[in-house]
């Protein structure tokens, strides 16, 4: 028993409302950058729908993850290592641009440069990519909130075999928001797909990354991935995914995408598992008992034994004790109430999800019927087999059994928690109904519905004798750093990943103003050449002499900011 | 001018490759890739790089046993010079339609697919310009070889006694320069060391990270938080390589 820590996420689809702001402030965060333009480490879909890029689920097509051979062992789905070597020249099976969306910005300038006219200037949308005016077609969300279904909804892949079952008709579908990010797999297929091996596992803490100097771009992860979430960085030539945040996570604070949820949907904490009998469990032979034989290879750390061994192998007390809080173990393996999606890729996802049962109220409360009531909700979870099995392709490899008993778990947990809102006396067969107890279900209720920050974030530090290593704190000292690197000031020394650290946060929220946050600068003065907060000498030497120019001599004071200017003016009208 | 042509220039190609892909693999591993434009179109890809890229490892292949086999050899195994022209000319024009063809198609698309030609920096410009001049004259090499008899110029006693002296440090610059060379194949000769010297600039690098160890690797590759998976470099730490906007000078 090799025992190895995951760091693991649950989504609580219930709770979704598909507003983006993970995908928002995940893009801000990370891939704001050239050569990302298409790239959405975070997406939200909304289901049923074709997905980021589209139809991403049909591995009929794309041929992504991992599936059994003749002699019932793992062999990539893509083909093996010299199949791979074989079509190194030209990837037979990657998604092109129009598969995601060709990337575009408006011509903005348009708006303040048009001369006076009669119409309005509008900023027409021109390619990223080629910069030619377009039309846009598609993009990351395109068909969001069933915008379009009615004409792209049946090429949804997980469909197969309901097709004649779902309307699309918008007043009786049935929909939800999937917030999708990399699933950091126990089995990834990107890293046993990467000829270079430039993508690896890290075994603290089971974070997939991609080694940014060890990518040579031969896209074999983009194809290998069943979830399509590696990216391929057109500007750079390099593969580029979702790194869990992890200098964020690090250092004990959430991803961003969990961080800035409006919803307080997503859950992080850890998993302990056996290393050692991840392929045994990928490879049972049917589909439908992949979530089981995921659920069998989790350890669970309030097992003594378990504890001992764990730490016996050198994982450190505080990531045990971690392990033992973890609101994601409590979600899996306690309640139960927590899926995998697309077990069947046999990559071993570690994101998982609690299947919504808001669409099966909302289709019960159109009947009249009281949809908060136990008995109408389980009639109901029996009655619309459709949602249960478009869950179930989605979580469950098609097997509707798992799906029906979380919804039947999430129906009893509603109806109960109503009694006890409502000061009557709770009923107890409710939640025997679903096996629990009504502490259970309380407990549960609690977690899912009132958990704060601490109780469903538990990310142990980083530690300590591995500080100088981190990215966020750049405690390292590399001999040699004096002036600019080889290829200029832009390849200078050490930069941490992200700009946040927890100490820096602190201080920040702790600050009466921002001139107290150490490392802060104004961003007010900055013309978006060079570093912000500090000029370049060239650009110094260029203002010389010029009065008023130079922030060291301002002509004259009033007016150096426009704004002031403006204020002082509107003062005395008040 | 020959003597420094074909007995100086090489060894000074050779010098720059050596240096030049010992520095650029020291500093520039993030720049380290094929640079690839599949995402931006595939069609033409999809014909156009296999053919190119298989037609240069036969090529290779061709050149290894035109240039590396002294003609005594095969001719103590009783391989006569009629059969061996055969297969050299077989291999030879097979090798050199896939990559002329290959090549004109990678070039037509790059220059036509409009995303493609704005990936392209001068760097590669130049880069095409040489592999595309040298093609040319190695095409010319193989048809006139072809298509003369065989009292035409036998690059074997030429050309590739030339080739093996530059590595055995004594450089016999009158075998290819003697009278009775075609043009074409000193040409050619001189051009594979100007392509050689620059390789190491190029993305032609991407060769040299030809993926033959995934045969033998584990399929998931573990590592340690920090551990760079290679021997840390003394004087810069690997993740130097970023061009972060954020970096500053005196952080």
């Amino acid at each position: 028993m090799r025992i190895m820590a995951q760091m693991a996420m649950v989504m609580n689809l219930d709770k979704c409302i598909g507003c983006h702001t993970c995908s928002v402030t995940c893009k801000q965060a990370w891939t704001n950058r050239t050569g990302l333009e298409y790239v959405w480490f975070n997406n939200v879909e909304t289901r049923p729908g074709l997905g980021y890029p589209r139809r991403y689920e049909d591995q009929e097509t794309w041929k992504g993850g991992w599936e059994l051979g003749r002699n019932g062992r793992l062999k990539l789905k893509g083909g093996g290592r010299l199949a791979k070597l074989a079509t190194i020249f030209n990837n037979p099976k990657l998604p092109e641009i129009e598969d995601y969306y060709e990337p575009w910005t408006y011509d903005y300038e348009n708006l303040l440069n048009a001369p006076a006219q009669k119409t309005f200037p509008v900023a027409r949308p021109h390619s990223l990519l080629d910069g030619r005016p377009m039309n846009p077609q598609w993009g990351a969300n395109w068909d969001d909130d069933l915008g379009g279904t009615y004409k792209t909804g049946h090429e949804d892949p997980m469909l197969k075999g309901i097709e004649e079952k779902v309307t699309f008709e918008f007043d009786k579908s049935f929909m939800f928001y999937l917030p999708r990010i990399c699933e950091h797999c126990l089995n990834p297929t990107c890293a046993a797909s990467c000829p270079s091996g430039a993508i690896y596992k890290r075994e603290e803490d089971g974070i997939v990354l991609v080694d940014q100097n060890r990518c040579r771009g031969w896209r074999m992860c983009i194809s290998g991935c069943p979830y399509k979430k590696i990216y391929f960085n057109h500007s750079t030539g390099k593969a580029e995914k979702c790194t869990f945040c992890y200098p964020r996570v690090e250092v004990g604070i959430p991803t961003v995408c969990s961080e800035t949820c409006v919803g307080r949907l997503r859950y992080i904490g850890l998993m302990l598992y056996d290393a050692d009998a991840v392929t045994a469990a990928a490879s049972v032979k049917d589909d439908r008992d992949l979530y089981e034989a995921q659920r069998g290879v989790f350890l669970d750390p309030r097992d003594p034994a378990v504890a001992r061994e764990a730490e016996r192998q050198g994982i450190p007390l505080d990531w045990i004790d971690a392990a033992k809080k973890s609101p994601v173990l409590r979600l899996i393996n306690d309640y139960k109430v927590a899926l995998p999606l697309h077990p069947e890729y046999r990559t071993m996802p570690m994101v998982w999800y609690i299947p919504p049962l808001s669409p099966i109220v909302d289709a019960v409360r159109e009947t009249g019927e009281d949809a908060e009531e136990a008995g109408n909700l389980f009639g109901a979870i029996d009655a619309l087999r459709i949602p249960l099995e478009y869950l179930a392709n989605l979580f469950t490899a098609g097997d509707v059994q798992p799906v029906r008993h979380v919804l039947d778990k999430l129906a009893a947990m509603r109806s109960y928690m109503r009694d006890v809102n409502l000061e009557r006396e709770p009923r107890e067969e409710i939640a025997a109904a679903v096996g629990m107890t009504g502490t259970e279900v309380q407990e549960m209720f609690r977690l899912l519905a009132i958990a704060k920050y601490d109780e469903r974030y538990v990310i142990p530090t980083a530690h300590a004798e591995q500080a100088h290593a981190l990215e966020e704190l750049a405690t390292d000292c590399p001999v040699g750093e004096g002036g600019p690197g080889a290829f200029g000031g832009g390849s200078g020394g050490p930069v941490p990943v992200a700009i946040q650290t927890l100490r820096e946060t602190k201080e920040r929220m702790q600050a009466d103003d921002m001139s107290q946050v150490p490392g802060s600068v104004s961003y007010l003065q900055w013309d978006g050449r060079g570093v912000p907060g500090q000029e370049s000498p060239e650009a110094a030497d260029d203002r010389h002499g010029i009065p008023g120019a130079g922030p060291d001599l301002p002509a004259d004071p009033k007016a150096e900011h426009p704004l002031q200017g403006m204020r002082a003016q509107e003062e005395p009208e008040q | 001018m020959n003597t420094f042509l074909f007995g100086v220039f090489p060894y000074l190609a050779m010098a720059v490759f050596v240096v030049g892909m010992i520095w650029r693999y020291k500093y520039d591993k993030f720049g380290w890739t094929t640079r690839s434009s599949q995402l931006y179109e595939s069609k033409l890809l999809r014909i156009g790089s296999p053919l190119f890229h298989y037609g240069i490892l036969l090529a290779v292949v061709g050149h290894a046993m035109g240039l590396l086999i002294p003609k005594g050899w095969t001719d103590a195994i009783g391989i006569d010079q009629h059969t061996y022209h055969l297969v050299a000319v077989i291999g030879g024009v097979t090798a050199g339609i896939m990559v002329t063809v290959g090549f004109l198609i990678l070039v037509f698309r790059r220059r036509t697919v409009k995303t493609v030609f704005n990936a392209t920096t001068v760097n590669d410009k130049v880069m095409y310009l040489v592999l595309g001049l040298n093609i040319f004259f190695g095409m010319w090499n193989t048809i006139s070889t072809a298509i003369g008899d065989e009292n035409f110029y036998n690059y074997r006693t030429g050309v590739s006694v030339w080739f093996r002296s530059i590595f055995m440090a004594q450089p016999n610059v009158e075998a290819i320069t003697a009278a009775g060379t075609p043009f074409q194949f000193m040409a050619h000769a001189f051009l594979s060391f100007l392509l050689i010297m620059i390789w190491p600039f190029t993305r032609l690098v991407h060769v040299f990270s030809a993926p033959v160890q995934y045969v033998a690797r584990p399929y998931i590759v573990y590592r340690s938080k920090g551990d760079t998976g290679q021997r840390p470099t003394p004087s810069r730490a690997p993740q130097d390589t970023w061009k972060s906007p954020t970096s500053a000078k005196n952080r």
